[in-house]
């Protein structure tokens, strides 16, 4: 074998130590016949990549072990974006805690808020308004849309595919838009409330609603037209990063990325809250488990969530929308301005917060990218003595090495993309 | 008595200390000494079937003979049960077995436990810090007697005020 190896000098002979080694046809037909190593060097290759990357979606840094084009081993390195969120927290009252947890996944703040203020009524034990319940569906839901949106305009654009980024976020505008009118931010909400929401949701924020959710089953096709048959696309997502169900339960993976392995778990399903037990919806769920059945489940989930939206419009019931157990509620800001006592009542709650219960809860919430837990230790203050944050994208960076090995250099950037990782989030 | 604890007491006595169930979560108390083979039969046993991990992390009480607890979290799919797993470990020697083996997704969050509490897992196949740098040699940042703020690089800098120290006064002439 070594003697059909021509040993080629380079140019400067004399002074060039490299030496170039030319590969002839029959020395490659020879290696394919009895296999690689016999023939041609080959090495394994360690490649950086990261921290700054622009398909990482945040500050991420991959070690990649590679055998020509193949990825044999990934190392995710985390904590670039490591705030400390969980220690800041055990020096703050719950209601200081809700605008930290819109910082975690920032494109999905009201998920996230919503995740919290659910455990803390868990330690609570706390009812909130039927009026409350569907505000928060409603805006959850419209929450999924907006990230979905996000998620499939980036996706498409880390494979190349521009246009569709331009669409979805002409709909992720019109949404964010709203959240402005409802709560005067776009992204870093805080909006939802222990005990109930913020504000009620105005009736012109309603029927811009219904006229969205009229329009947006034209702009799924619209997407999917440029999507659904599009070569490119499929050759890119369809049978990358497989994992199977089995595999991604016991990664503990959630959200779209494990009900694209035919696994249905979903909270909103399986321990129904909120107006979710209320309306007709159905749980997409593919079974290839590669990157073409997550991207098609997340489009489904977007169809089921307008429906959901409008379901829980037609439904909504009268009544207040934040809870009137003033042991957590404000008290009405006209009587703070002339009541001593509901001053002192109003001040208290502001600096010493509400006290919970001592003991411990976790409570997950279906978010967007999958399952946000909060485990709360209270010691019966009025802040946590503990908070730990499930992140569903931590959870994913577990599994990707598993995901991409065997893979092409070139997929890592679809692989990073079906999570729908927020580094935020991730790193905490 | 939970169905659950009930059974897992029968067929580990020295193993289960004790188990509670409070606002509709079951929470079980292991030793640490041989609760690995309690947590295999949580996964395999088809009367349990546990094979969701959810969490694992850890509490610090620093004042408790034993400081540390180590929490995990798990979800029965077929079931419909979530189940919170608790161990208290020493300052001393704070060890436990760990349970890569049986749950893959556990290896990043034990590496997160041991970074943010200093709760070391046998047999983990690379216990490394993963949000912290690598190098960091301060402690372990979730522990109660790590300070908030003081830690940082921020706080080497001669001019930003220090903590404990309160502000500077103003200068004069304004208000």
């Amino acid at each position: 074998m070594e003697s059909l190896e021509k040993e080629k000098v380079g140019g400067a002979a004399a002074e060039a130590p490299t030496v170039r080694r030319e590969i002839t046809l029959s020395t490659l037909r020879q290696a394919v016949l009895n296999g690689l190593d016999s023939s041609i060097k080959t090495e394994q290759f360690l490649l950086n990549m990261g921290p700054q990357h622009p398909s990482t979606h945040g500050v991420l840094r991959v070690l990649l072990d590679l055998d020509g084009e193949r990825i044999k081993k990934a190392v995710p390195d985390l904590g670039y974006l490591h705030r400390g969120t969980e220690k800041i927290a055990e020096y703050r009252t719950y209601n200081q805690i809700i605008p930290l947890t819109d910082r975690l996944d920032y494109v999905s703040a009201m998920a996230n808020n919503y995740a919290f203020v659910r455990a803390v009524e868990k330690l609570l034990q706390l009812k909130v308004p039927a009026r409350a319940e569907y505000i928060r569906t409603i805006v959850a839901e419209m929450q999924r849309i907006v990230n979905h949106l996000f998620w499939l305009g980036t996706q498409a654009l880390d494979i190349g595919a521009m246009s569709v980024f331009f669409y979805t976020f002409r709909e992720r505008e019109v949404l964010l838009d709203l959240f402005e009118k409802i709560c005067g931010a776009r992204l870093t909400t805080n909006y939802y409330r222990v005990g109930g929401v913020e504000g009620d949701l105005t009736r012109d924020v309603i029927d811009a609603l219904y006229s969205f959710v009229e329009t947006f089953e034209g702009h799924i096709k619209e997407y999917n037209t440029l999507l659904e048959t599009n070569r490119i696309w499929l050759a890119r997502t369809k049978h990358i990063a497989v994992i199977t169900g089995e595999d991604a339960v016991n990664f503990g993976l959630s959200g779209p990325t494990l009900r694209g392995s035919g696994v249905d778990y979903d909270l909103r399903k399986y321990e129904p809250y909120a107006a979710y037990d209320q309306v007709e919806w159905s749980v997409p769920v593919g079974h290839n488990g590669d990157i073409y059945d997550r991207y098609y489940i997340r489009v489904e989930e977007m169809r089921q969530s307008a429906s959901i939206i409008r379901q829980c419009l037609d439904k909504l019931p009268e009544g207040p929308f934040m809870t009137d157990d003033h042991k957590v509620s404000f008290p009405p800001k006209g009587r703070v301005m002339h009541n001593m006592e509901t001053l002192i009542h109003h001040f208290l709650l502001v600096v010493e917060g509400f006290k919970t219960p001592p003991g411990d809860t976790y409570c997950g919430t279906e978010t967007p990218k999958g399952e946000l837990g909060f485990y709360i230790v209270s010691d019966g203050s009025g802040k946590p003595y503990r908070m730990k944050i499930r992140a569903p994208s931590f959870v994913s960076m577990g599994a990707f090495d598993h995901m991409a090995r065997g893979y092409m250099i070139a997929d890592i950037v679809t692989i990073f993309g079906t999570y729908d990782i927020v580094m935020g989030e991730c790193d905490r | 008595m939970h169905p659950v604890a009930e059974s897992l007491h029968r067929r580990f006595p020295e193993i289960v200390t004790g188990s509670r169930e409070a606002l509709g979560d079951l929470t079980v108390y292991l030793k640490e000494n041989g609760a690995l083979e309690v947590f295999r039969v949580l996964h395999d046993d088809p009367e349990f079937r546990y094979d969701y991990i959810v969490d694992v992390t850890s509490v610090d009480y620093p004042m408790d003979p034993e400081r540390f607890e180590v929490v995990y979290i798990f979800y029965s799919l077929p079931r419909r049960h979530r189940i919170l797993v608790k161990i208290r470990v020493p300052e001393t020697h704070p060890v436990v077995d760990s349970i890569v083996s049986i749950w893959k997704g556990a290896e990043f969050m034990e590496r997160e436990v041991y970074d943010m509490m200093g709760i070391q897992f046998r047999g983990h196949p690379d216990l490394r810090r993963i949000l912290m740098p690598d190098d960091y040699d301060e402690g372990y940042p979730l522990r109660k007697d790590f300070p908030l703020v003081g830690k940082g690089w921020r706080d080497d800098f001669s001019f930003v005020p220090k903590y404990h120290e309160g502000l500077p006064p103003l200068p004069k002439g304004s208000s």
